[in-house]
């Protein structure tokens, strides 16, 4: 385990750089994930204008994939993803079986 | 040339406002602070000030919004009282803890209910485990020096944590008082005008976060730097009323001492009602009695060494609250001053007289009580009401 600083080295009054969120895992305590099938998926970006956290991963304007860092589990994606009968992003327990064999 | 005047407490501290000219004020109405903030607002209003006022919706944003514009690195006060001191008490620990140095004039009023207007110290004696540094004013006078005094203990980089400074509702706020009033070239000076003291005006090449997510990890190496300023602050509040005696030739300290030097009987008390027992005090010493008085100016941080030093060799002293801590145990002052003089080899016998809740005036037939007490300091309760009816 890292050494922490002690009060006396840290800078005064919680002041930090900024931009560090990403740095900070968050998503940690979800209870559900969203699971992406790519297969289905049409490429609306309904899911990535959604996310409340900016955790639908986006290179070259395509979507792919999900950054569980920070991904709380709210599920907005997979309510608003339009693909049918089936979605392309569907919420699994976090312990469930499909999510524990990714 | 300074000048004397007549002033209101509240018109007092608008005066000082006016001179100090702190570049944010963000403030809400509420009787009896309320003059201080139209007032300066009309000064606002007139040019004679290039403060930017906000006016807001309520006292949680006024405070809110004096954070920010504090962390931006600005000089920002306010002014409140009881109700709105209350409504803000959600961010006044984020001031201290963003070690904001936030300047407040905050006029004592009691809190309700039932619904009162007038003067006890309930309001701010709540807020005293929030990490403000609290200054008492007896009179308009200590509370005009001891504002202008306030931006330059706040400011100080071995403190940088919020201060208010309060006076008694009505008694002080409302009432004409003879004040000197220095000149603004000289206050504008004392003050000084260098922002950066704050150490954090927003940088666009080097940007900050403030006020984040603090959990088990951090939380509390980030609170205790907060106690150790309360404690450097001692020092700082001296120094600052050293210069300003030397410049302008009244002296304030943590405390006061009034006729303490030889005194077998004593009494210590804050804000306005020092005044009355003063006269109360030159009245028994006429008769012969050994009667003396401890004032506190600053309630926080505690001046608990000087007042163990200075009461030491009272025989009976009571300590005279005008707030209750509800615990059965005693007011705040009370309280704060029997710990105080726990490890102390030589001590008073105490009691405690909460008295004057809710404007219930303080007059001299009430504090001769108080001293005729002291004569039978053994028969006396811890806590006692004084005045009230049974």
């Amino acid at each position: 385990m890292s050494e922490k600083p002690g009060w006396k080295s840290l800078p005064e009054g919680d002041v930090v750089k900024a931009g560090t969120a990403a740095e900070f895992k968050t998503g940690d305590w979800r209870s559900e994930r969203p699971v992406w099938f790519p297969e289905r998926c049409i490429q609306c970006l309904f899911c990535w204008i959604s996310c409340p956290d900016s955790s639908i991963i986006v290179k070259d304007q395509k979507m792919t994939g999900i950054d569980y860092d920070h991904c709380k589990g709210c599920g907005i994606c997979a309510k608003e993803c339009p693909v049918k009968p089936q979605k392309a992003l569907e919420m699994k327990p976090e312990r469930g079986e499909e999510t524990c064999q990714k | 040339m300074s000048k004397i005047v007549a002033k209101t407490g509240n018109e007092a501290m608008a005066e000082a406002m006016r001179q100090i000219n702190p570049d944010v004020v963000a403030a809400y109405p509420i009787t009896p602070a309320t003059e201080i903030v139209m007032i300066f607002a009309k000064y606002v209003a007139d040019g004679l000030v290039s403060t930017e006022f906000v006016a807001v919706e309520s006292e949680h944003s006024a405070m809110s919004a004096c954070v920010g514009a504090s962390a931006a690195g600005v000089r920002v006060m306010t002014g409140t009282s009881s109700q709105g001191l209350c409504l803000m008490y959600e961010i006044l620990p984020i001031a201290a803890a963003l070690r904001l140095p936030i300047v407040m004039c905050d006029v004592n009023r009691a809190i309700s209910g039932p619904i009162n207007i007038h003067c006890d110290h309930s309001d701010t004696m709540a807020a005293r485990d929030f990490g403000w540094l609290q200054i008492f004013s007896e009179n308009s006078q200590e509370a005009y020096d001891s504002l202008i005094q306030a931006i330059r203990i706040a400011e100080d980089p071995r403190v940088h944590l919020p201060t208010m400074v309060t006076t008694d509702g009505f008694i002080i706020s409302h009432c004409l008082d003879k004040i000197e009033i220095l000149e603004d070239k000289d206050v504008t000076e004392f003050v000084g005008q260098d922002r950066k003291a704050n150490n954090r005006l927003l940088d666009l090449k080097n940007p900050t976060s403030v006020g984040l997510l603090d959990l088990q990890d951090y939380y509390f190496e980030h609170r205790v730097p907060v106690a150790q300023a309360m404690k450097d602050s001692k020092k700082v509040i001296l120094e600052v009323a050293d210069e300003f005696a030397k410049k302008f030739g009244r002296k304030y300290g943590l405390i006061e001492e009034y006729k303490l030097a030889d005194a077998e009987v004593a009494i210590v008390a804050l804000g306005s009602t020092c005044g009355t027992a003063k006269v109360v005090i030159d009245e028994l010493r006429a008769k012969g009695v050994k009667a003396g008085m401890l004032k506190i100016r600053v309630f926080r941080p505690f001046p608990a060494e000087e007042i163990v030093k200075a009461l030491g060799k009272v025989k009976a002293l009571a300590v005279l609250d005008r707030s209750d801590t509800w615990s059965a145990q005693g007011g705040q002052v009370f309280t704060e001053i029997r710990s105080a003089f726990y490890e102390a080899a030589q001590k008073p016998k105490m009691t405690n007289f909460i008295y004057g809740l809710g404007g219930r005036e303080i007059d001299l037939p009430q504090l001769h009580t108080v001293f005729a007490a002291l004569k039978n300091i053994d028969k006396q309760p811890v806590v006692q009401y004084l005045g009230v009816r049974e």
